[in-house]
């Protein structure tokens, strides 16, 4: 007992403020890119030959952050030149169209279901899937639940059964094997519900993108309400995401 | 023994080199070797100008490699000689539709069509939705004997599989994994896309071991292309490792903790492991090393700040994991419940070749970074484990004895950089051209144990076959004999104390 108390007391209360208060993340992470567009254009070109997700526009100049994975491959290629990562993890977006980014994205609040924010701003349970994800998303959704996020205070939990849920959450390019499961949760999950595509797998096959064992677009199967990219995301990438659709 | 070609970890192999017998001299070569204390780290199959051809690299104190052709079907040594074919065989069966003649229970790996298109080895059509799981497994009869199913979709956040308990009231007298539910085909797909998406592929094998398999690719890639990696960026690479290790070791404590109720050091390690994560953020702006690793080095170097960053952490780290490992190791209803549950034994986890913490809690002290070392590992002392029962326990303990480890051989690699005077420059991904008619293996210790990846090239360089082991490939099967005669509510226990790969394991 003494153990627990003492361990108590050295741990302390480590949950964070965001967002109530910023949180600054380590300038190596790779959020949000900023893209310059008066670049010239064989720079851009060589960002779109390296680039491994092939999601570089060269004429209009932009990322599909739906298929990048952040690896940062453009930025080194074109010295900043074209892109420079920011540290703003705030990535989600409520339609695909808005991922094909010219450095900016749409403010998410304003564009999610009016009717979703009355039904679940206060109380949100979601029914995590995976379908062929790497675990990185996985975990780090999971981490959600840690003290340091503690999604909890905002309502928001991950349930066990699809019936206890209002909607889905999913990650993985969703493999041929798992297609059927899948469905079925989303079946098993009453209406109205809401489905959330998590990282750039479940958004447009990640990684995995043209493999014939994965479908690689949720849309593809069921339409979606949430993107929210990375790879994985961040934590607070999904706790921002999450924060501005519904509350 | 001297048909076998002995190789090293990393180096490439001319593929004319490598013994080509008869395929009984092939068979009882190897059945003779793992009969004396050896392993399988690959046995696969490729086929090339219409041949079958197997190949396998085992060890003992050292690698070797061996090969021969075949035709649709080959001589099992599962039942003959050991169980540590029994996956290998399987895999071979399913991507080419070569059928192991004896194999005691052929069944699916991972649910989907051969390379070839050569007959199925198990009669699927997956032209046909909803194969997965479409399987008659493996039954006890009796009155009192019930079946009980988990899966695919589980109760938490993890990736799915099916488990299949046969259970007497609450005691558990089988259990079945079938997998495959997270298979992506990225066998298939390595050597058919351009070489700028392979790092990117290889570090979402598993995401939890990102760094693990793409030091595995990075290494082959090195050796197949000539690039030497300078020591500052190795240094960095080991550190990435452990971090990962750590990382994940801290997570499973923490879950271990939860899963028996004793909620303190579950908040606490699950916190902690968060911050693990984040110093592989501050090396490589990635929360899994995503991004880090790349053939040739590393695409960030460590500068002071960074030093500065991973030293003052782990300092501030050390105590309290301390602490909170004694708060979680000395509650007498957390060992109740550690101790005793879900054992294999010693003899057992030799006949199944478990590696990584499975295999060192049943006293088997194999560790690739001191079997095989890459990287910065042979200038480092060597982890020793204590607790070797084969149980939760030891699991857990062996996770806490190397979590003590990494943490002090980091901040030796932290003195050891800054020792080093030369700066180094920072590596990306590059189109490299490869040793034509090659062969190389590479070994890591992952944090789930022995990672490996096997590249074979052809005549122009071109890859020809990419193949891929998770450690997981070994310890499913020692999941499965944990849970024999066990409580089935000991299961998540059990499963936590694993924590295997789905998809390292599907691919
Ligand atoms: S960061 Fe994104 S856009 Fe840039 S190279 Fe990588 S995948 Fe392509
Ligand atoms: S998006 Fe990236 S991190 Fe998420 S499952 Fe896919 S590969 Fe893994």
């Amino acid at each position: 007992m003494l153990k627990v108390i003492k361990n108590r007391m050295e741990q302390g209360c480590k949950t964070s403020k965001y967002p109530k208060e910023p949180i600054q993340l380590y300038k190596r992470f790779r959020g949000m890119p900023r893209i310059n567009a008066s670049c010239s254009q064989s720079v851009i070109q060589q960002c779109a030959d390296i680039c491994p997700q092939d999601c570089i526009d060269t004429k209009n100049k932009t990322i599909d952050l739906g298929r990048c994975t952040f690896c940062g491959q453009c930025e080194v290629q074109s010295k900043g030149e074209f892109v420079l990562f920011s540290e703003n993890f705030e990535l989600g977006a409520a339609s695909r169209e808005h991922l094909i980014t010219g450095g900016s994205l749409p403010a998410l609040a304003e564009h999610s279901k009016q009717h979703f924010k009355k039904l679940f701003g206060r109380s949100l349970q979601l029914r995590q899937v995976s379908a062929a994800g790497c675990n990185s998303c996985e975990a780090d959704t999971n981490v959600l639940n840690t003290p340091f996020f503690d999604l909890s205070r905002f309502g928001i939990d991950f349930v066990a059964s699809p019936r206890h849920a209002d909607g889905i959450h999913v990650t993985g390019p969703i493999s041929r094997n798992m297609t059927q499961a899948l469905l079925d949760t989303y079946e098993a999950v009453p209406s109205p519900k809401v489905v959330i595509a998590s990282g750039c797998c479940s958004i447009s096959g990640g990684p995995f993108y043209g493999s014939d064992e994965v479908v690689g677009d949720l849309n593809k199967l069921i339409p979606v309400d949430l993107y929210i990219p990375g790879c994985p995301p961040h934590p607070l990438t999904t706790l921002h995401a999450l924060l501005q659709f519904f509350k | 023994m001297d048909n076998l070609l002995k190789i090293k970890n990393g180096a490439v192999v001319d593929r004319n080199a490598i013994p080509n017998v008869s395929n009984s001299v092939f068979f009882s070569s190897l059945a003779e070797f793992v009969k004396n204390d050896g392993y399988i780290v690959q046995f696969f199959g490729y086929i090339e100008n219409g041949i079958n051809r197997l190949i396998a690299v085992v060890r003992n104190r050292d690698l070797y490699v061996i090969e021969t052709e075949v035709g649709s079907s080959f001589q099992s040594l599962t039942g003959s000689t050991s169980e540590k074919f029994h996956l290998f065989e399987r895999e071979i069966a399913e991507q080419f539709g070569i059928i192991p003649e004896g194999h005691p229970w052929l069944k699916m790996v991972r649910y989907h069509k051969n390379y070839t298109g050569a007959p199925d080895a198990f009669g699927n059509d997956y032209a046909k939705e909803h194969i997965p799981g479409n399987y008659h497994y493996f039954q006890v009869e009796g009155e009192s004997i019930h079946e009980v199913g988990v899966g695919p979709v589980h109760a938490g956040i993890i990736e799915p599989g099916h488990f299949r308990f046969q259970c007497a009231g609450e005691e558990v007298l089988h259990l079945e994994i079938q997998l495959g539910y997270q298979h992506r085909g990225i066998e298939k797909m390595m050597p058919s896309v351009p070489q700028k998406r392979w790092p990117i592929i290889c570090e979402s094998i598993a995401g939890d071991t990102s760094v693990g398999h793409n030091l595995c690719f990075s290494q082959a890639v090195e050796a197949l292309a000539s690039l030497k990696v300078d020591d500052k960026s190795s240094i960095v690479r080991s550190i990435a490792l452990e971090l990962e290790r750590i990382a994940n070791h801290i997570g499973d404590l923490g879950a271990l903790s939860g899963d028996v109720a004793f909620n303190p050091p579950a908040a606490y390690f699950g916190r902690i492991r968060g911050e693990f994560l984040n110093l592989l953020q501050v090396l490589g702006g990635n929360r899994f090393g995503k991004g880090l690793v790349r053939p040739g080095g590393v695409t960030h170097v460590m500068e002071e700040e960074q030093i500065k960053i991973v030293r003052a952490k782990l300092h501030e780290l050390i105590p309290e994991i301390e602490h909170v490992c004694d708060l979680l190791f000395s509650a007498t209803t957390v060992l109740a419940r550690f101790e005793n549950t879900g054992i294999v034994a010693h003899e057992m986890a030799k006949d199944l070749g478990l590696v990584g913490y499975a295999g060192r809690a049943c006293g088997i002290s194999y560790d690739a970074r001191v079997a095989f070392p890459t990287e910065y590992y042979a200038h480092l002392p060597a982890n020793e484990n204590n607790t070797t029962d084969g149980d939760v326990n030891s699991r857990a303990s062996v996770r806490r004895e190397e979590i003590m480890h990494s943490m002090q051989i980091i901040l030796q690699l932290l003195e050891m950089y800054e020792q080093i005077g030369a700066t180094t420059g920072a590596v990306f991904m590059k189109e490299h051209s490869l040793k034509a008619n090659s062969f190389v293996v590479t070994i890591n210790e992952g944090w789930r144990g022995e990672l490996s990846h096997c590249v074979l090239t052809d005549n122009n360089g071109k890859v020809q076959r990419y193949k891929i082991k998770d450690p997981s490939f070994h310890n499913w099967t020692g999941l499965a004999m944990s849970l024999r005669n066990q409580g089935i509510s000991d299961f998540p226990l059990c499963n936590k104390s694993y924590n295997l790969s789905y998809c390292g394991f599907d691919l």
